[in-house]
């Protein structure tokens, strides 16, 4: 069982309290119209599944019924952070000073994969 | 008034249905045990009671409660703030949500008077009086049975006085909250009431609980 914190009630609360919305951070386009229909799809249906570190959304669906984000690894189920709506991670699988974006992510997937297997 | 909100007295005087407590059934499938001396727990519902659900800005809320009630609405999460004489409550539910118990008869006049001090704010009032009731656990077992039925920590040093959650009790959800040393509320929706009586008579077996059974004079 998880025990997560919730950003709005400001306390640990068990699992069971909570649902999990899936992928967090996802922006609807500016300008839907102005989508390519890949672009349009991959907004309305393509989710990432990385192995490492994971943004999600949840809801504290009995408690106080706010949606949250929660940084989460995937390969040890830890959960990295908790933060409100709105607000940005705190911890990230691509560090944010290097310029090269998809370098970088490969770094980060190795090093994850690393944790994962320690976990 | 200018709210262009249509409200009206749920329980109007000349009202010919009579009401009934979410437990009137259960009282009667289920039965109501005697407290007796070696009652370790004892329940009771406190039917009819208004309930109101306040939502819209804190500061708001705050100022329209103090001018009305004389009630100052908790700021922080998972608090309950009980008026001297016990009579009203309010109680966190979430960082725009508060629920306000008043004595039962009562919740029209207030929600007009909120209604009047928020003005033009932006918010909301509901009455939910009919869809929830307040039953209450006493006695020295009272946290004993609590700890059967939820996974909250229900221990003084977690749960002191004046707070108040939303959580799972059993196989369902309730407001649980503790307005003073020797009581504990849960708040229950009237569909998941009889099963929540029952649950608790289970629970309460083996510390002897009983049910005390109020006379409902405002109702």
């Amino acid at each position: 069982m998880f025990h997560i914190y919730c950003p709005y009630c400001e306390e640990h609360r068990e699992e069971e309290e909570f649902h999990p919305k899936g992928q967090a951070h996802i922006a609807r386009p500016d300008d839907p119209d102005a989508c390519s229909d890949e672009e349009w799809g991959d907004y309305l249906f393509f989710r990432d599944n990385p192995r490492g570190i994971h943004h999600e959304l949840w809801v504290h669906a009995v408690g106080c019924r706010k949606f949250f984000n929660i940084t989460r690894h995937t390969v040890s189920y830890e959960i990295l952070e908790t933060y409100k709506m709105g607000a940005q991670p705190q911890v990230t699988a691509a560090p944010r000073e290097t310029g090269e974006a998809h370098g970088a992510e490969g770094r980060a997937d190795a090093k994850d994969i690393h944790e994962g297997v320690r976990a | 008034m200018s709210n262009p909100v249509n409200v009206y007295d749920a329980r109007a005087d000349h009202a010919v249905v009579a009401a009934e407590s979410p437990l009137a059934y259960s009282y009667a499938s289920s039965g109501t045990p005697a407290p007796a001396r070696h009652s370790r727990v004892v329940m009771a519902e406190r039917a009819f009671l208004g309930h109101l659900i306040l939502r819209g800005g804190a500061i708001v809320i705050d100022e329209a409660l103090r001018e009305v009630l004389g009630l100052s609405l908790p700021g922080r999460p998972n608090t309950l703030t009980v008026a001297d004489d016990g009579r009203y409550s309010v109680q966190w539910l979430s960082p725009d949500e508060w629920l306000l118990i008043v004595p039962g008869g009562e919740e029209f006049a207030v929600e007009g008077k909120l209604r009047q001090a928020l003005g033009e704010s932006h918010f909301a009032i509901v009455s939910v009086g009919g869809g929830q009731t307040v039953i209450e656990l006493s006695g020295e077992a009272a946290r004993d049975v609590l700890m059967k039925s939820t996974a909250y920590d229900v221990h003084p040093h977690a749960f002191p006085v004046g707070k108040g959650v939303t959580t799972c009790f059993a196989k369902t959800n309730v407001i649980l909250r503790r307005p003073d040393e020797a009581r504990w509320e849960i708040i229950v929706r009237r569909s998941f009431a009889d099963y929540v009586y029952r649950w608790l008579l289970d629970a309460g077996e083996e510390y002897g609980i009983g049910v005390t059974r109020e006379s409902h004079h405002e109702a």
